[in-house]
């Protein structure tokens, strides 16, 4: 077991995939990150040198926005929006599609489940 | 995808002069624009728009939260007030 950047313990894994277990490291950031450290992509983690462990925290923490502060900051992003009164604030406000993508039908990811409306039957 | 930076920011240019005008005799009265294509410059900071919405000319008060946005985000041109029969909301 590897702790790097706080929760996250990647497991018995290659390491370009255990990285992305990490919230903000998909496989590009992954596979750059291993790069940077020099450690091939295809070590599985619990192969690797406590020096390389370390290094490759080292390059998170130092390089990258992971976890609780990229979600701390896209939160602020979405609460900027909010109070500014833009557009896209107000559709965040209502649970709404930002993008201007059709509400008439789907829409349900941000919407959530369809909800019954009375009298609606042929 | 976002604007080339080369370009620079679009602002119509009436209202870039209407804008500069206000600021050089002291920022009084809002000023009433269709732009709504507008990008909101930093030089825009303290003066009040009147942002057309199709009916009527909404004030927005620029502060320097507002620059890069455009003028238009902030004149909603729909009025949705809820569906019929929908009891969770009144409407006006």
């Amino acid at each position: 077991m590897a702790r790097i950047s706080g929760v996250n313990i990647p497991t018995n894994k290659q390491v370009g995939i255990s990285l992305t277990y990490i919230f903000g490291i998909g496989r590009t950031k992954a596979l750059e990150i291993l790069e940077k450290a020099e450690v091939p992509a295809n070590r599985r983690v619990m192969e690797m040198s406590d020096a390389d462990v370390a290094k490759v925290r080292e390059i998170i923490d130092r390089d990258y926005l992971v976890e609780g502060d990229l979600r701390r900051e896209t939160a602020m992003n979405i609460k900027r929006l909010m109070d500014l009164g833009v557009y896209r604030g107000l559709r965040h406000r209502r649970g709404l599609p930002v993008r201007g993508q059709r509400t008439h039908t789907n829409a349900r990811t941000r919407k959530g489940p369809a909800r019954a409306i009375a009298g609606k039957k042929k | 995808m976002s604007r080339s930076v080369w370009k620079g920011p679009f602002v119509d240019g009436y209202l870039l002069k209407k804008a500069e005008a206000a600021r050089s005799t002291g920022r009084k009265d809002i000023i009433r624009t269709w732009s709504r294509r507008s990008t909101i410059l930093p030089q825009f900071v303290g003066l009040t728009f009147g942002v057309y919405n199709g009916r009527k000319f909404l004030p927005v008060l620029i502060n320097e939260n507002m620059v890069g946005h455009k003028l238009g985000e902030f004149s909603p041109t729909r009025t949705f007030l809820g569906h019929s029969g929908d009891k969770r909301v009144k409407r006006a």
